[in-house]
């Protein structure tokens, strides 16, 4: 017996799955699943945070329904994942934003747009606010740099704080036959196999979605997103240096790093999530974790407005919309930070976990 | 009435697609017939693993050579020479080809695995297993243009004189039709899942049965084309069966009911006796051979006996064993008597000669003074908890069929071939496999003279 239902189910699955092992070419997750015979609750969280949902092993089932050995791997994995992220939540009392996440995102999202907002307008008359400002400094005509680094700062260390305690409570429950730490090799091992979504391929043809025809479009789009977030997180540093050690002050032209990497990652940050939700809109409903709908909408919503109102930004920066815009941009950036540990945003971690694991089991065993 | 294609092929596992992409590709017009809801296509093809070929050289997949002599040699033992030998020769030459081709058709294999079974150097495993093997298969013919019917099961067919003229299919929703075709393409698998049948020569012991795959092969096509003039071939007992959990479902149940640890322990028959050398042979023979021996038991019915020292020495299993903390406890639960038990393993336990284990080989490991005895691998079973698996006859397929020349043309009972019918895989696996079995080679049957039969019936249409 085990924690929730769902880890019994995925127990069960692991079982037939052990005595079957016809998919074991197809991902880490079966490979890792014959290292052991019996499934304690770390073990089926590491599987489950090993599978990258590419749908092969349910396509490729012999038992999967209406077969009344009712395998289904990607959604019995999906499930016990979602779950996973908030037992190891930090602090124990916000795991339970997982469970209605779309609809606090929405909030969380909508009440920082709004404080920005009504923030502007309380602490700048409305000439500036709607007014046209152009040259290094402008957006902190709006707001002082000082205040938006210290709130800024504030929300992102939060933010790493959580996740790093998640991340620990995980690695130490999953890692319980090994323990201890991650070394180098395991490290760049994993680096690599996240960096390049190997075991989201179903074995080399691509991913199944909508139907039995395998393709590699959400491999693509989760690039896109995953690169673009990477991306104008490289700008927003890149950004911050320059204000710090060159004492330059944004806005920066459009052909400076900050911008080019921002623009970039913007566009990507625009492209990947209208593909992914539009994969998730499609995806065979056998395959999808219903009830978690909303946290994975949720997560590429906000990841959507974060990439538009960036861009639009840019775009109309030398205009009057640049107040308004810059208020709703940076709210959604502070939604975004402080949603963060309590939604998809996880997974990445998790999952890029999992993978470190995965290659140390396989070091020990090769030796 | 009815739509007429050049090929109607009737089936929609291995042998029906190979037959299907090759003689679409021979430039005829297809349809598939396939019984089975789309789901459960493919019938015993979803439940397979992997294919044996021949090949000169180790490759990416596979870790040695396999000659086609060695081939024909392993077949020639298991089958104890009942066998075709010109179509087995010639089906082992024809292996080596297919083992690229079936990649053009979209099959994916996996890189060689070791470990639990040891047919790394001969057989190729299909990545993803059998129903991936399929969907590739069915995405190219596809692709191809291949019609397919699924829930479209064949109920009578028109012969004349050794002539296919016509097929009746009932379809769940617009009832049944007739469809014509210039040639003919039997893949319709054997007749495993028609209990009746099975008993017309196992007798009442049929009914404790248990069948491994599809409950979709019931041998219908099979009848039909023997009572229409072809000619048979093969003995109806011959199947291939292998010992299976009993608690495992009628039909259907897989691989995942198998049990592979008779070579640590010892089996008995519901009197608590034993009754064969369990340490005869080597995988994968004694794991064929276990099927007709239990089916040769009481009520069908068997346990393996083994004790905790050797549970993680074999494959994980679906189902768990039944456990005893003393040997009186667990023949209880097996509703053996007590008695009987320990004596059986008392006296097995005496029989025992020190020896080294190695299940990887014919050991040194064996009993002295006990009948049966335990010719290799016996070590006392002595450490509790007890354990068991209870198993019953698995069948796998059937080996009886029509007789087919190496065209895979059918032939008739008056000696002549059949203008315009082929056969491929299990409905004329008993051409090769008179009796046993080596792993694999039903799907070498399957895609070897579907790939043959294809194409033919492809040149007859065409002509
Ligand atoms: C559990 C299990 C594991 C196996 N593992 C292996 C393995 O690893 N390697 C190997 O070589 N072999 C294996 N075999 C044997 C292998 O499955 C068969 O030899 C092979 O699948 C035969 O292929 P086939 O195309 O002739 O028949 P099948 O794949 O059984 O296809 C027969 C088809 O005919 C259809 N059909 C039947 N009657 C009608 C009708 N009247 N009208 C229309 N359609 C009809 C059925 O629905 C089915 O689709 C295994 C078998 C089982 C049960
Ligand atoms: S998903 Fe199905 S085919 Fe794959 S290993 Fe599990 S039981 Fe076997
Ligand atoms: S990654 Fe794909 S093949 Fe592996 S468990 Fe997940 S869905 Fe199945």
């Amino acid at each position: 017996m085990h924690g929730t239902r769902i880890l019994d189910e995925a127990d069960r699955l692991m079982t037939v799955c052990n005595s079957c092992r016809y998919c074991e070419g197809l991902c880490a997750v079966f490979p890792a699943m014959e290292m052991r015979r019996a499934f304690s609750d770390g073990d089926l969280n590491y599987l489950a945070n090993l599978c990258h949902a590419c749908g092969a092993c349910y396509v490729d089932c012999q038992f999967s329904p209406p077969h009344e050995f009712n395998v289904n791997v990607p959604k019995t994995l999906a499930i016990a994942r979602a779950e996973s992220y908030a037992a190891y939540a930090w602090p124990r009392v916000l795991s339970v934003t997982f469970a209605r996440n779309g609809l606090v995102i929405s909030i969380v999202a909508a009440l920082s747009m709004a404080a920005f907002i009504l923030g502007f307008v309380a602490l700048t008359d409305r000439s500036v606010l709607f007014g046209v400002h152009t040259g290094p400094g402008a957006f902190y005509k709006l707001m002082p740099h000082n205040a938006m680094a210290a709130l800024f700062s504030a929300a992102f260390l939060y933010a790493i704080l959580a996740l790093v305690m998640s991340v620990r409570a995980f690695w130490r429950d999953i890692g319980d036959p090994i323990g201890g730490r991650a070394d180098g090799g395991s490290l760049l091992q994993a680096i690599r196999d996240a960096g390049e979504l190997r075991y989201l391929h179903g074995g080399g043809v691509g991913c199944y979605n909508e139907d039995d025809r395998p393709t590699d479009r959400r491999k693509l789009h989760h690039h896109l997103t995953s690169y673009g977030f990477l991306l104008c997180f490289a700008a927003t540093s890149v950004a911050t240096l320059y204000h710090y050690l060159l004492g330059r002050e944004a806005p920066y032209p459009w052909w400076d790093l900050p911008v080019v990497l921002g623009t970039l990652g913007g566009v990507g940050l625009i492209a990947g999530p209208i593909g992914l939700f539009v994969a998730k809109m499609r995806r065979a409903p056998e395959l999808l974790d219903q009830e978690r709908y909303g946290m994975d909408v949720g997560f590429i919503v906000m990841l959507f407005l974060t990439g538009a109102t960036g861009l639009a930004l840019l775009l109309l920066r030398e205009t009057a919309a640049m107040g308004p815009l810059l208020a709703l941009h940076l709210g959604a950036v502070f939604a975004l930070f402080i949603t963060m540990p309590y939604g998809k945003f996880v997974h990445g971690l998790y999952r890029f976990a999992a993978l470190v694991r995965y290659a140390q089991e396989r070091r020990t065993e090769s030796t | 009435m009815g739509s007429k294609y050049d090929v109607l092929v009737i089936g929609g596992g291995n042998a029906a697609l190979c037959a299907a992409i090759a003689a679409r590709r021979g430039g005829a017009s297809v349809l598939v017939l396939e019984g089975a809801p789309k789901f459960y296509r493919g019938g015993n093809t979803r439940h397979t693993r992997n294919m044996r070929c021949a090949h000169d050289a180790a490759t990416e997949i596979l870790t040695g050579p396999y000659t086609e002599d060695e081939f024909w040699k392993d077949l020639l033992v298991v089958t104890g020479g009942q066998t075709d030998e010109e179509l087995a020769r010639h089906m082992i030459r024809e292996s080596k080809d297919i083992l690229n081709w079936i990649v053009e058709q979209g099959v994916r294999w996996q890189p060689s695995l070791g470990g639990t079974l040891s047919l790394g150097r001969t057989n190729s495993f299909f990545l993803g297993g059998g129903r991936a093997m399929l969907n590739a298969l069915y995405l190219t013919a596809e692709r191809l243009g291949v019609a397919v019917e699924y829930d479209a099961e064949v109920t009578d067919l028109v012969i004349e004189d050794g002539m296919f003229l016509a097929a009746r299919v009932k379809r769940p929703i617009d009832g049944e039709t007739e469809i014509r075709a210039i040639s003919l393409v039997a893949a319709a698998g054997g007749f495993e899942a028609n209990i009746e049948w099975l008993k017309e020569h196992w007798g009442e012991a049929a009914d404790n049965f248990l069948i491994r795959g599809t409950p979709y092969n019931r041998g219908s096509i099979l009848k039909m084309l023997l009572e229409r003039g072809v000619q048979e071939v093969g003995d109806p007992t011959q199947c291939h069966a292998v010992a299976i959990d009993a608690r495992a479902p009628k039909f259907d149940g897989g691989i995942i009911t198998r049990h592979d640890s008779v070579v640590f322990g010892i089996v008995v028959n519901k009197h608590a006796q034993r009754f064969y050398d369990e340490g005869e042979d080597i995988w994968p023979k004694r794991y064929a051979i276990w099927g007709r021996l239990v089916a040769a038991q009481p009520d069908q019915i068997a346990y393996i006996i083994f004790d905790s020292t050797v549970v993680t020495s074999f494959m994980p299993t679906l189902f768990p064993p039944i456990a005893g903390r003393t040997v009186a406890e667990l023949a209880g639960k097996l509703t053996l008597d007590p008695a009987a038990l320990e004596r059986t393993i008392a006296d097995f336990n005496a029989a025992v000669r020190p020896g080294t284990f190695d299940h990887t080989i014919l050991d040194d490991c064996r009993t002295e003074g006990i009948t049966p005895p335990k010719t290799h691998w016996a070590r006392r079973i002595e450490t509790p908890p007890y354990l068991a698996y209870p198993v019953r006859p698995g069948i796998t397929f059937t080996y009886l069929g029509t007789r087919v020349n190496k065209e895979a043309r059918m032939l008739m009972k008056d000696g002549r071939s059949s203008a315009n019918m082929f056969a491929a895989g299990e409905i004329m696996a008993g051409n090769v496999l008179g009796k046993g079995y080596a792993a694999g080679i039903g799907m070498t049957i399957g895609s070897v003279f579907g790939r043959i039969a294809g194409r033919e019936a492809a040149k007859h249409a065409r002509n």
